[in-house]
């Protein structure tokens, strides 16, 4: 046990002594959170609109001042000529048209008048929404023009469940945790047994009195107390800086992670046993962990939006598991109840991986 | 003149022995595209959505059926249960839930008047607000439709629909297409990877292996040598955009609206700010690994930054500020006026000579830079 305790120690120190990798595993996901939060967002707001009214008069100018009082919009442009807007489209300085016809107010007292609603739809979810944005606006000043006015109305009262502010940083912060415990986890580890490798400190330790196990453990022990510390950082930050929820059992979601770390240790140690040097150990935990887990865990990009192939490949990745637990616990606040599948299936990858990872450990030895 | 074409034939020959590299330059870019393309998207399809209908009539199955025919939603699911709407929402079995109360056509026939109920799985909030933007309108249709079915008599007058009669157009992407939005950023990001990291790597290796010494003592001038070190891969830039559009073209039917000379002139100037990002890193570190390492950290937070995912105008405001000082941001701008809107040069003015003039600033940065280092 004393052995253990002198590598765990060891490892420790390694870890530590180098304050620049240190300072990088740790600002990262901070880094991160920040970005994230601020910058990766899809909401949209304040909408740059132009106006076409060929021929003003009461009416328009009317439905023009209730888009300019909507703190939505904001009028950038307003031309008389509907071919003018070509240019303010490419140019980017308007996203949003409103095409009045002429004598807009006397047909609007008559047989009805016509509007033309016009997005730069190159964003199409971005285009969708402004039409309804503007849709929305134009419902409400023809709901006061004729109250009384008959007609069928189906008034939907709509609630937003789990993010009733429809705000990103909710979304992103569980995805970032297993992005953040698979940096940590697998890339760390991996470069850290392959190191001992290249530089021939492994032998050394191999004929130690170690047995394999305890040198796994004090190699990995260092990593998962990190990727602890990362996690309950991330949740502490997002809470702090963005107002981020935890619904759901805290306990439940600390258990889960450590599953997840489990799992990514277990993924790093099978790649530094099939791996020679640090950089192609490097290479492949970047190609192997952390590109899946970018982009086919559902973290940034909605699963439900790929092919059915990627879908399917989307499956075999461990941390698309994790996102959906770890979003429905923080969220929707649900409980082993709702989760006990996908914890199943992260039970059974990280058994697998672990006993996969120490086969490959073992043979190596013989 | 003569000394530059050497260094850049040693170079060429450098790029086309190595397998390894000209994988690196021609594969990855096109297997990232295909990839990328598919995965990077926040396409809203159908909507897996549950119904709850009290009601129970002609109305109100009719609205159902409205909502399964928009090619927005689809309905997995109904009963006359709450409950096991929520179990459903919980699940994440479907992102919506319509609630029709009992006495929706008895209100609808004598008032007028109905309300339903949307429940959202907001989680991934602004998915959220096109589902609900989707819903509204299907909802705004089908009263229309219903209150001159009811009200044959007052259509002379003006329904408070046909009011004001409101046409909708999607411009540039009237088919609302995500590829056509994503693939002209994607090939911006491929450009910058290749560019930079190849002459971060490039030079890194030259002071790995120590030839940079001998080529220092050479007749070879500071700028000759740098000339000479760029151009290949500014060429390959270029032959690399080209690729990827034929291959956006030709798989996703990405449009290509504006002038291709635009783009590519376009791209001549921003590559060479690429370039000089690249060799300004290669001054600063002493391994290729390095090299690599510093090529990502600095590429990841330009790429996030850049619009290139998620739409510039939805950051936070002092992110927007701080996007202006992003290269990358105003090339992804260029490409998507030029191919997807057909901008011509006036348009894309503004970004085009930021771009002008990040490149004499940072290209003058880097051989200053790098002078001093191997001085």
């Amino acid at each position: 046990m004393t052995a253990l305790w002198g590598l765990l120690r060891k490892e420790t120190y390694h870890i530590t002594r180098d304050r620049r990798t240190l300072a990088v595993i740790l600002l990262i996901p901070v880094l991160q959170v920040i970005i994230f939060g601020y910058a990766i967002r899809t909401d949209v707001q304040d909408v740059r609109l132009a106006i076409v009214d060929p021929a003003p008069d009461a009416a328009t100018l009317a439905l023009r001042g209730r888009f300019a009082a909507t703190p939505t919009f904001r009028i950038v442009a307003v031309v008389s000529r509907a071919a003018e807007l070509d240019s303010l489209f490419q140019r980017g300085i308007a996203q949003e048209a409103i095409v009045f016809e002429r004598a807009f107010a006397e047909h609007l007292g008559g047989a009805g008048a016509q509007l033309q609603v016009i997005t730069d739809a190159t964003e199409p979810n971005t285009g969708s929404l402004l039409q309804a944005y503007a849709l929305t606006v134009i419902q409400g000043y023809e709901r006061e023009r004729q109250r009384s006015s008959p007609g069928v109305r189906i008034v939907p009262a709509v609630s937003m469940r789990f993010n009733p502010t429809r705000r990103s940083s909710n979304l992103f912060v569980p995805g970032l945790m297993a992005f953040v415990l698979t940096l940590i986890s697998s890339l760390m580890t991996a470069i850290s047994l392959t190191r001992e490798k290249e530089t021939g400190t492994m032998e050394t330790l191999l004929v130690s009195p170690l047995r394999p196990w305890q040198i796994i453990v004090g190699k990995v022990a260092p990593y998962l107390a990190i990727g602890f510390i990362s996690v309950v950082g991330v949740i502490v930050e997002a809470r702090l800086v963005f107002g981020v929820p935890l619904r759901g059992s805290l306990l439940l979601l600390l258990a889960e992670g450590l599953l997840f770390i489990l799992m990514s240790l277990a993924l790093g140690i099978l790649i530094s046993a099939r791996t020679a040097s640090q950089r192609v150990a490097m290479l492949g935990a970047a190609v192997g962990t952390m590109l899946p887990t970018m982009l086919l865990s559902g973290f940034i990009f909605p699963l439900e939006s790929m092919p059915a192939p990627l879908r399917a490949v989307s499956n075999v990745v461990p941390a698309r598991w994790f996102v959906f637990v770890a979003r429905s616990i923080m969220l929707k606040g649900v409980g082993l109840t709702y989760l006990w599948p996908q914890t199943l299936v992260l039970v059974a990858m990280a058994a697998a991986l672990l006993a996969l990872s120490v086969r490959a450990f073992h043979e190596r030895l013989e | 003149m003569r000394r530059i074409l050497f260094l850049t034939r040693a170079e060429v020959l450098h790029v086309v022995r190595d397998r390894a590299t000209l994988a690196q330059v021609v594969l990855l870019p096109l297997l990232q595209l295909l990839i990328l393309a598919n995965a990077a998207t926040f396409e809203i399809r159908d909507t897996p959505a549950y119904v709850v209908d009290f009601d129970r009539t002609a109305t109100s199955r009719g609205l159902v059926n409205r909502f399964a025919a928009s090619g927005h939603f689809r309905v997995v699911g109904d009963s006359a249960s709450m409950p096991l709407a929520d179990e459903m929402l919980l699940r994440g079995r479907v992102t919506m839930v319509l609630t029709i109360p009992a006495d929706f056509e008895s209100s609808v026939v004598r008032t007028g008047q109905a309300p339903v109920q949307l429940v959202l799985n907001a989680e991934k909030g602004s998915a959220a607000g096109v589902v609900q933007s989707y819903a509204t309108r299907i909802l705004a249709a089908y009263s229309a439709e219903r209150g001159a079915e009811l009200r044959p008599t007052v259509r002379t007058r003006a329904t408070p629909h046909e009011a004001i009669g409101v046409s909708m157009r999607s411009w540039y992407n009237p088919t609302l297409d995500y590829q056509h939005y994503m693939v002209p950023g994607l090939l911006v990001a491929l450009v910058t990877m290749i560019a930079t990291l190849l002459s971060a790597q490039n030079i890194a290796r030259e002071k790995e292996l120590g030839t940079l010494e001998q080529l220092n003592v050479t007749p070879l001038t500071r700028g000759q040598f740098i000339t000479a070190k760029l151009l290949p891969f500014w060429v390959l830039g270029l032959a690399d955009l080209g690729l990827g559009v034929a291959v956006g073209h030709a798989v996703f039917g990405v449009p290509v609206r504006g002038s291709l000379l635009l783009l590519f002139a376009s791209a001549g100037i921003y590559l060479v700010v690429a370039l000089a990002i690249g060799l300004w890193i290669s001054t600063l570190v002493d391994t290729q690994q390095q090299a690599m390492f510093v090529t990502y950290f600095i590429l990841v937070i330009y790429l996030l930054l850049s619009g290139l995912f998620t739409p510039v105008d939805s950051m936070a405001r002092w992110v927007q500020i701080v996007s202006v000082l992003n290269p990358v941001r105003h090339f992804v701008t260029i490409s998507r006026a030029v191919l997807v809107k057909g901008a011509g040069i006036a348009e894309i003015a503004g970004p085009l000579a930021i771009l002008a003039g990040y490149a004499v600033v940072t290209l003058t940065a880097a051989i200053h830079q790098h002078s001093k280092r191997s001085a």
